[in-house]
């Protein structure tokens, strides 16, 4: 037998190694959308405040939109909501809620206590309109491009690196 | 007087465990009047992964998401969907990570044929070792000698009365045996 045989066991135990290595360094939480570039999905929400127009699929043709889902009992959300607040008043972007699972006088208690950065807000209490996004938690955070289709998914809170490094450069990219 | 009832008691108990079974996370609100419906919404979450505890069935699970998968796989048996649209659904909104068995396609080979393979490398391999592997030579014992051969005649003479030969191996053997 050649003697480089002897090495073989060395070089499994070095593939698994780095397999494993690379396994560590990934957040098995977070799940990759089965929606990146698929067209948003079809949903037809009241909207959260009584009188204010609802939101639905057919809001989302025609501009850059950043949709986040939220909820007032969500602590993750509280912590991003400065940064929706900051991109409100850029206006770089329109910002579309979905409001989940989630009473509405809390939520709005909420947006009162914190500011509102949304244009528009669907009010989702059975979660069945999250559950058309693939929602499994929140907040999530998409961006829709002109067509109406996701071209981004953020699982979790966004932070100051999330959105310097990935939604901005993102949003300039699909208002070209 | 007890203590002539007391197997009956153990034999009891015994019984009144059996029928206690584990606790269940589909609540009595959410099942199906069609029995024959809510047997087939149990078998397919089973097979439907709780996105928010992960290694749980919807089935198994109490979180709010996985009530609402049952609410909603249950809504779409009624509506006469069958198991495979209902999975198609669930994977177009979730991917294949919703399924607790993953499904057979060209991204999952390596996990559906990675370990039979590895098995059977490792059987080639350790069939190759055996019957290639020389006998290593220090387990040959080295042939005796004529004076060896004189004693172990002498050894194995039935008579107890002839002279045994005289010992050879004396001081200058001794010590050097491995």
């Amino acid at each position: 037998m050649p003697r480089i045989l002897f090495l073989a066991p060395l070089a499994l135990f070095a593939i698994v190694a780095a397999y494993l290595a690379v396994g560590l360094t990934r957040d098995a939480r977070i799940l990759p959308s089965a929606l990146i570039d698929k067209p948003a999905p079809q949903f037809d929400l009241k909207a959260l405040k009584d009188g204010d127009p609802g939101f639905s699929t057919a809001d989302l043709k025609g501009d850059v939109i950043l949709v986040n889902i939220f909820a007032s009992w969500c602590v993750p959300c509280r912590a991003e909501h400065p940064l929706l607040m900051r991109l409100a008043q850029d206006k770089t972007i329109k910002i579309y809620g979905l409001n989940w699972k989630d009473r509405k006088k809390d939520a709005i208690a909420w947006l009162n206590e914190l500011g509102d950065p949304y244009d528009l807000i669907g009010h989702d209490l059975s979660g069945r309109a999250g559950i058309e996004w693939g929602v499994y938690g929140v907040p999530e955070t998409y961006l829709i491009d002109r067509d109406g289709r996701i071209r981004y998914k953020k699982v979790g809170p966004m932070v100051e690196e999330t959105l310097t490094n990935e939604i901005l450069p993102l949003i300039q990219e699909l208002t070209q | 007087m007890t203590v002539r009832f007391a197997p009956v008691f153990f034999l009891l108990g015994a019984i009144l465990m059996l029928g206690a079974g584990p606790a269940w996370a589909v609540e009595p609100d959410e099942r199906l009047a069609d029995a024959v419906l809510e047997a087939r919404a149990r078998v397919l979450s089973k097979d439907i992964r709780c996105l928010v505890c992960q290694n749980q069935s919807i089935d198994d699970s109490s979180a709010s998401l996985a009530r609402d998968l049952r609410l909603l796989l249950r809504e779409r048996l009624v509506e006469g969907d069958s198991d495979e649209q209902i999975f198609d659904f669930l994977v177009a909104r979730y991917g294949d990570f919703i399924l607790l068995k993953p499904p057979m396609k060209a991204s999952t080979y390596a996990l559906w044929f990675g370990p039979p393979a590895i098995f059977v490398l490792a059987l080639i391999a350790l069939i190759f070792f055996f019957r290639r592997r020389p006998a290593p030579e220090s387990a040959i014992p080295a042939p005796l000698d004529g004076d060896e051969r004189a004693r172990l005649a002498a050894l194995l003479d039935d008579d107890p009365q002839s002279t045994p030969a005289p010992p050879t191996r004396t001081a200058n053997h001794k010590g050097e045996r491995p």
